[in-house]
Order: structure tokens, then C-alpha cells, then sequence
């Protein structure tokens, strides 16, 4: 052990003098240790997995307030007392605690220290698995379908940005719901109607199997992968914070009102209420192309955010 | 004095208890949309133990239960924390275990319990043979665990959170998706509330 760790300090000696010998300005750099990141992935993924967001309790409340059906506003109680006993008694929100997604934002001035990103979040969801007995929902192989065991590997989606500091946000992303996502390569002719037709097709195909009422990440444009990685995304935007792009947000609001419109309503029972939001995020595409991601959350919606 | 029933969705007098095993007479008055408070024994089993299931009766194995009269909740817990027989237990998507049901009802089988639609084959096999789908809600999960009173894995424990488990449960809160006489909530309560364009 400590052997290892003299190790470790003589790599970071020998690193700095690399930094020294190459020019480079060490002052701009910030040393972040490995396992800084898995004690922030540990507290965020057991936060998420536990803790009902204030953002979507109080979408919850809001949809409570609206709803007219009898039965949906039971199932909305239902899932408001639910979320006290989680918090209350430290139990998991949902038995499917998902898997880990984690977006990192990582500043180009960090420089990680004493092992790769993928292991220490990878051992900071290990860890949260273990001491908050959430359920290992991940097979090793799709086919021969192995349980890993642990929940690992962690779905890391990197994304290099300005500055020397680390934004990580994980979502615990459920399957039923995962599952009822859906993607088309529209042409541009289909055009916003088409887009608005796909997107609550989609919803109404869902159903119930989505566990509604869902929160709805809409990925518009780019290519067919840039496309489902925006739709996963805008699930991680506060909940019914409108795109700051006023015709995205239209879109948005319009698209909420024609889902609402289907009646699946809470647990799919029958309802007004069968979205609490939908978020959408757009990119450049192709002049070729018009594709289009839902990505759905169920009404447990587990998202937390921290700074290392 | 008896305890106050646990009536999360607040039925009231409407409110319907069951004791499994069960019979189909017992089925009889339940309606769809109607609210139970289910109680007694309460089997578990998903994906990977259905498939295990159908292998044993295709291999002319015996089951790790008999259906007959019994109650099936397809759901894979969280681990039971210390001093606490389960973790969060909520349902999950019962159109899934849809191509090995048949199996199950055909034996007797008398509730599934799941969230989200079954498929016509499932409805059809219900009806002729006696057997009720009721929608649990997943996102009440740990609230759920309270109504658990003792949880054993009865098979396939190499399964993990896919094993065979036999529950003894509470008034463990339900919703009649599909009843005895052709009722289906998830047809009739989206057509209720559906409006505009969706309600054409």
C-alpha cells in the first residue's frame, strides 16, 4: 500500500516535470485525485437514488393541482407519501435503480490524478450500490445476460469544456421507461408536424409500461446518435424550465399539451396528467436529415448534480 | 381493535381486501378500477425465472410453486437493508412475462400483479380460465416494502434480484386493471380523460 502510494506520488512528481520541460503553464492546471471523483459519484448517485429532486416533487405538486381524475390524484399522493418514506427511512425511490448515468463536464484545465475517469466513477457507483442496497440491474453481456453484479459500468458521457473544475451529474436511469424510447430519421418534409406526430406517437405507444407520468427528453437534429444522447440529456434539465430558444419552447409547451391530451394520465389508470414535462434539445443536422429522440423518465425521476 | 387498513389511494369504503391463495368466486365482485388491499401469500418472478419456468415444463419438470390459486407479482426488489425482510418493491412491465403467462393461468393461476398493458393472448387466457391483472405503482416502491412482512427466495437464487420469491404481504395496494368480465383500465381510463385530437 504504501508502496503504491509512493509510486503515485513519484508518477505526480514526474508528470509536474513533464508539464515543466514541455512549457506548458503549470499554474493554469488543477490536480483533481482519482478518488475526489468517486466519493462525489458515491454522494450523487445515493442522493439521486434516494432523495425525490425538489425540482420534480414540486412538478408533482403541480400536477396534483391539475389533475381531475380521482385515481390520478391518488396515484400522485401515492408517489408524493412515497417519496417522504424514501428520504424518511433511506430506501431506494423505485426497486429498479437503473443504471448509472453519468454526464461529466470536464474543465480542459483538470488533470486527474491516480487512476482513469471511467474507474473512479466507476468505483463511486460500486460504492453507492453496496451502502445504499440498490438493486445490480446490469447484465455483462446483452445475450448471455450475467449479472455484474456491482451496477458497474457506469454510462460516461464526457464532454470537454473551459475552465479547471469537474460538473458531474448523474441520472438514475430507469429501464420500463428507457425501454418505450423510441428514435426516427424523419426527412426534412415531415418537418415540425412530423416531429409533434413521432413524439406523441411515442407516448401513447408507452403507455402505462412507461410508468407516466414521464418526464419527456426530445434530442432534435444532429445525427442518429447526437440525436439520443441530447434526448437523455434534456431529461437532466430542471424540470418544466422551458428551452431559453423561445420557438424550442413552444415546441415544447405544445408538445406537453398534446400529450396531456392522450388521458393516459398517472400510472396510465386514466388522467389529465401524463407528462410533467417535456424537454427538448436541438443541434445542426444534416441537410438530409431530420431525426428525432424521445427519451422517456418515469414519474421516479433521480437526477443529481455536483461540482468537484 | 383491528388495525385501519393501509389505503394509500383512499377508497374508503369501496375498498376491497383480498386473502391469497385465492378462488375464482373470490374474484368474482372485483371490478376494473376498482382498489384492493391484497393480503396473505404473495409469489415473485420476472423475466429470467419465467424463462427458467417454461424450460421446466417443456423439460416436464415440476415449478418451483403450483399456480393453482396463487398470486404472481412480477417485481425484482431492492436488497433487503438490515432488519427489514425488503427494499423497495414496486412492479415492473408485466407485457414482458406476456409469452410465458399462458403457462401459468392455464395451471390456475388467479392474479398477476405488474404495471402496463397485457396482450390479447393474456386477456383471452384470463378470461377463460379465471385469473385477474391488477397495475401495482412502480413509483411507490418503498412505500410498498412496508407492506412486506416476510420475504424468502423459494428458487433460482442464483438468479439474484430475478429469483423466485414467496412474500407474505398486507394490504399490500393494488388497482383492477383487468377483472373477470372483460374490464381493462388501460383501455378504458386513457379513453375517459383522453381529449382533442387523441379523443377522435
Amino acid at each position: 500500500m504504501t508502496e503504491r502510494l509512493a509510486k503515485r506520488a513519484g508518477d505526480k512528481v514526474a508528470k509536474w516535470k513533464g508539464l515543466i520541460v514541455s512549457g506548458s503553464s503549470a499554474s493554469g492546471v488543477r490536480d483533481i485525485p482519482a478518488e475526489e471523483v468517486t466519493r462525489r459519484v458515491r454522494e450523487l448517485t445515493l442522493r439521486a437514488s434516494i432523495e425525490v429532486p425538489a425540482d420534480h416533487r414540486a412538478a408533482l405538486c403541480r400536477a396534483l393541482g391539475a389533475e381531475e381524475s380521482p385515481l390520478g390524484c391518488a396515484v400522485l399522493r401515492g408517489l408524493l407519501a412515497n417519496a417522504d418514506v424514501a428520504a424518511r427511512e433511506r430506501l431506494p425511490i423505485c426497486q429498479d435503480t437503473g443504471y448509472a448515468v453519468v454526464f461529466c463536464e470536464l474543465g480542459q484545465d483538470v488533470h486527474l490524478v491516480g487512476g482513469s475517469l471511467q474507474a473512479a466513477v466507476d468505483e463511486g457507483v460500486r460504492q453507492a450500490w453496496a451502502e445504499g442496497y440498490l438493486r445490480p440491474s446490469l447484465v455483462a453481456s446483452p445475450l448471455e445476460r450475467r449479472n455484474t453484479g456491482d451496477n458497474t459500468p457506469a454510462f460516461l458521457h464526457l464532454d470537454m469544456v473551459e475552465g479547471d473544475q469537474m460538473r458531474l451529474t448523474v441520472l438514475a436511469k430507469g429501464c420500463g421507461c428507457d425501454n418505450m424510447s423510441a428514435l426516427a430519421m424523419l426527412t426534412p418534409a415531415q418537418g415540425r408536424d412530423g416531429v409533434i406526430e413521432f413524439v406523441v406517437e411515442t407516448i401513447r405507444k408507452a403507455g402505462p409500461k412507461a410508468s407516466p407520468p414521464v418526464t419527456v427528453g426530445v434530442g432534435l437534429g444532429g445525427s442518429f446518435d447526437r440525436a439520443a444522447l441530447l434526448a437523455k440529456k434534456a431529461l437532466t434539465r430542471e424540470s418544466g424550465r422551458p428551452h431559453p430558444d423561445p420557438d424550442v419552447a413552444l415546441l415544447e409547451a405544445e408538445l406537453l399539451a398534446r400529450i396531456n391530451d392522450l388521458g393516459i394520465g398517472p400510472a396510465g389508470f386514466g388522467g389529465r396528467i401524463t407528462a410533467l414535462a417535456v424537454h427538448v434539445e436541438t443541434f445542426p443536422t444534416h441537410i438530409a436529415a431530420l431525426p428525432v429522440a424521445v427519451n422517456l423518465d418515469c414519474h421516479t425521476h433521480r437526477v443529481a448534480t455536483g461540482v468537484v | 381493535m383491528e388495525p385501519a387498513t393501509f389505503d394509500p389511494f383512499g377508497a374508503g369504503g369501496s375498498l376491497v381486501r383480498l386473502c391469497a391463495p385465492l378462488s375464482v368466486e373470490q374474484l368474482q365482485p372485483l371490478r376494473t378500477g376498482g382498489i384492493v388491499a391484497l393480503s396473505g401469500e404473495l409469489y415473485v418472478a420476472r423475466d429470467a425465472a419465467h424463462a427458467r419456468m417454461a424450460e421446466a415444463l417443456a423439460a416436464g419438470q415440476p415449478l418451483p410453486f403450483d399456480p393453482a390459486g396463487k398470486a404472481l407479482y412480477y417485481m425484482g426488489p431492492t436488497p433487503a437493508p438490515p432488519g427489514r425482510p425488503i427494499g423497495a418493491c414496486g412492479p415492473t412491465t408485466a407485457s414482458r412475462m406476456d409469452p410465458y403467462a399462458p403457462l401459468l393461468i392455464e395451471r390456475g393461476l388467479r392474479l398477476m400483479l405488474g404495471k402496463g398493458y397485457r396482450s390479447p393472448e393474456v386477456k383471452a387466457s384470463m378470461l377463460h380460465h379465471g385469473c385477474v391483472y391488477l397495475g401495482a405503482v412502480e413509483g411507490m416502491a418503498a412505500l410498498l416494502a412496508g407492506q412486506v412482512v416476510r420475504s424468502e427466495v423459494i428458487a433460482y437464487a442464483d438468479l439474484g434480484p430475478e429469483a423466485v420469491l414467496r412474500l407474505e404481504v398486507v394490504d399490500f395496494p393494488a388497482v383492477v386493471v383487468n377483472d373477470l368480465h372483460g374490464g381493462d383500465l388501460y383501455l378504458s381510463g386513457p379513453a375517459r380523460w383522453a381529449r382533442g385530437k387523441a379523443a377522435g
